[in-house]
């Protein structure tokens, strides 16, 4: 292929389709523009709003500092595409390079990229998941509705997972002065993704903001009154709750199901990809026309032993969808990887989280600065004698350098003397992440896979 | 006028907050809480907090007050 102007061809006159129109659609049509490429582009997106930003809505949003359909994202450039917003992709022939839309139409391609995200997931039972004030909080309409009721007379707000939306909105809804109850099955808030150490200073900062936290319970049912309004929650320690909303936050399932027949390596963990974005099929060979990035993507890391990652993360959309792009458009000797350092940042309760590398794969963790009794610090994830991850409260500025030691591979515990280190700091600790055989509800990151220097497999069930 | 900060990147600084301080507040010590659509008033002032954020995070579309691309109505264009 290399040299026979076919790539030229399709940069000047190719017909590109991306399905999903969120954070990784835009930023992947944007960066092919801005690479040159001149041909045809289609973006497929089921929401009937252009792409819009998701990490306000769980906080300017709910705390009523912006409107939620105020929450567009800007543009680098007109990107000339034919946006076909509001139309589900339902099928995909990957032998006549088609994708079938809900209305029956099909859109030909040349080069595919899916970003078809994630969703949230519904509380398990139908009919309790339907009754009135019963809310999910992924997209923008979701906002809208829950953003609403929060300002009409609300007695107690009911939060069903404190991961980092749960937490979120838990945090929005004091700063609102609503009584909110928090149940987690887990030992505190954040423990599947920041492990038991952190997850203590995490419940301290609800329990301070006056959240009802309840932990190591769950929730069994929801009970609606005849109106078919949520009255209260049962749970599985015998208690309930009187409630009128209720914002169940249990994490995400991917948007593959339109793939199921098309052959392609889709299924309920993501589309599995290599380094440079080509998505598997089913066989394990990888694809050269079909694309992945964002939420959506499994990609395998070098950094993590070439663990395949799936990373709910904002900058992993920007990133995955600029390299994937790239790769689309160029010769196979010019592709590039995606070795994009995890991170990913919270903000709840007046603290700035933040994190880099993957926390969830530590064993054990130190605190290198501050102390978590203040909520001020950074605290180091230790993995097999190296540092694999790192976690900021409140000290931010701190996190490049802490990257740096990550992508260096450097040792754990890191060899500095660390300045001004207190109580917390003498020595690493184990970071008690949940047994991964017992379930928790969703981490953000999940990590799977083989890696090729050990071909043991190694098999973690979904934390889900 | 839309906006969007990489919160990846931003360091709390607070030069944004300082020089639009309609658009951009300090939640809590570090935390920054941003209006993703400011009004077109103030555009000086985000132009001047874009250009001064030392980590270059904040991204603004229509800052030369070209009309943005429209609010594409649901189906085709
Ligand atoms: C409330 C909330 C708060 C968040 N806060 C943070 C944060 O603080 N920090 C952080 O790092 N990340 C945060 N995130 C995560 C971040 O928003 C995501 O990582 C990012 O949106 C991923 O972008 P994406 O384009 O890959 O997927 P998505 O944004 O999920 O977009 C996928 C799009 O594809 C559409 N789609 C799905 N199936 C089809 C189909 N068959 N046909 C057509 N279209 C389809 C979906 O409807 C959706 O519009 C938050 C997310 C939420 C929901
Ligand atoms: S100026 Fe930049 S780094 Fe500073 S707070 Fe604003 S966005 Fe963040």
């Amino acid at each position: 292929m290399i040299g026979d102007g076919s790539i030229d061809r399709l940069r000047r006159e190719g017909r590109i389709v991306i399905v999903g129109a969120s954070l990784a659609g835009l930023r992947a049509a944007e960066t092919l523009r801005e690479k040159g490429f001149t041909g045809s582009l289609t973006v497929i997106g089921d929401e009937p709003h252009p792409p819009y930003d998701r990490p306000p809505l769980s906080k300017q949003v709910l705390l009523g500092k912006a409107a939620p359909e105020h929450t567009t994202l800007p543009r680098r450039l007109d990107v000339d595409a034919h946006w076909r917003l509001g139309h589900a992709a339902t099928g995909l022939d990957m032998a006549a390079r088609r994708v079938r839309l809900a209305d029956g139409d099909e859109v030909e391609y040349d080069r595919l990229l899916i970003a078809t995200g994630v969703r949230a997931r519904p509380w398990p039972v139908e009919a309790e998941a339907g009754l009135d004030g019963v809310f999910v909080l992924r997209t923008r309409d979701d906002a809208t509705r829950l953003h609403r009721r929060l300002t009409e007379e609300t007695r107690r707000v009911l939060v069903i997972g404190a991961g980092f939306t749960g937490s979120e909105i838990a945090s929005a809804c004091r700063e609102r002065d609503l009584p909110v109850t928090v149940a987690e099955r887990g030992s505190s808030p954040l423990v599947g993704a920041l492990g038991g150490v952190i997850g203590e200073v995490a419940r301290q900062m609800h329990l301070d903001a006056g959240v009802d936290l309840r932990c190591g319970v769950m929730v069994t049912a929801l009970e609606g009154d005849t109106a078919g309004r949520v009255r209260s929650a049962v749970l599985s320690d015998g208690g309930t709750i009187d409630t009128d909303v209720v914002v169940v936050s249990l994490g995400a399932t991917r948007n593959t199901e339109w793939l199921a027949g098309s052959g392609l390596g889709a299924g309920p963990r993501g589309i599995a990809c290599d380094a440079g974005c080509r998505a598997f099929d089913v066989r394990g060979i990888v694809t050269d026309d079909v694309f992945v990035a964002g939420d959506v993507a499994r990609a395998p890391h070098p950094l993590f032993g070439y663990q395949f990652l799936s990373l709910e993360h904002w900058g992993n959309a920007v990133a995955q969808a600029e390299i994937a792009a790239h790769n689309m458009i160029s010769h196979a000797t010019d592709r590039i990887p995606h070795l994009w350092v995890p991170a990913f940042w919270s903000s709840q309760f007046g603290v700035n989280i933040k994190s880099v590398g993957v926390p969830a794969l530590g064993e054990e963790i130190l605190v290198t600065q501050g102390s978590l009794a203040d909520r001020r610090f950074t605290a180091v994830y230790g993995h097999q004698g190296r540092v694999i991850g790192a976690v900021t409260f409140d000290h931010g500025r701190w996190l490049p350098f802490y990257q740096e030691l990550i992508e260096r591979t450097a040792p754990f515990p890191p060899p500095f003397p660390t300045l001004d280190r207190r109580a917390d700091g003498r020595g690493p600790v184990p970071a008690e992440f949940p047994d991964p055989s017992v379930p928790t509800h969703g981490p953000t990151v999940t990590v799977s896979g083989y890696s090729p220097a050990d071909r043991r497999i190694t098999f973690t069930p979904g934390r889900a | 006028m839309r906006l969007v900060v990489d919160l990846n990147r931003c360091q709390g600084y607070a030069q944004c907050a300082f020089l639009a301080p309609d658009v951009f507040t300090m939640h809590g010590d570090e935390a920054l809480l941003y209006d993703p659509h400011a009004e077109p008033a103030q555009r000086e002032h985000v132009a001047r907090a874009a250009a001064a954020c030392p980590v270059q995070a904040i991204l603004v579309d229509d800052l030369d007050g070209a009309p943005g691309p429209a609010e594409e109505a649901p189906g085709d264009r």
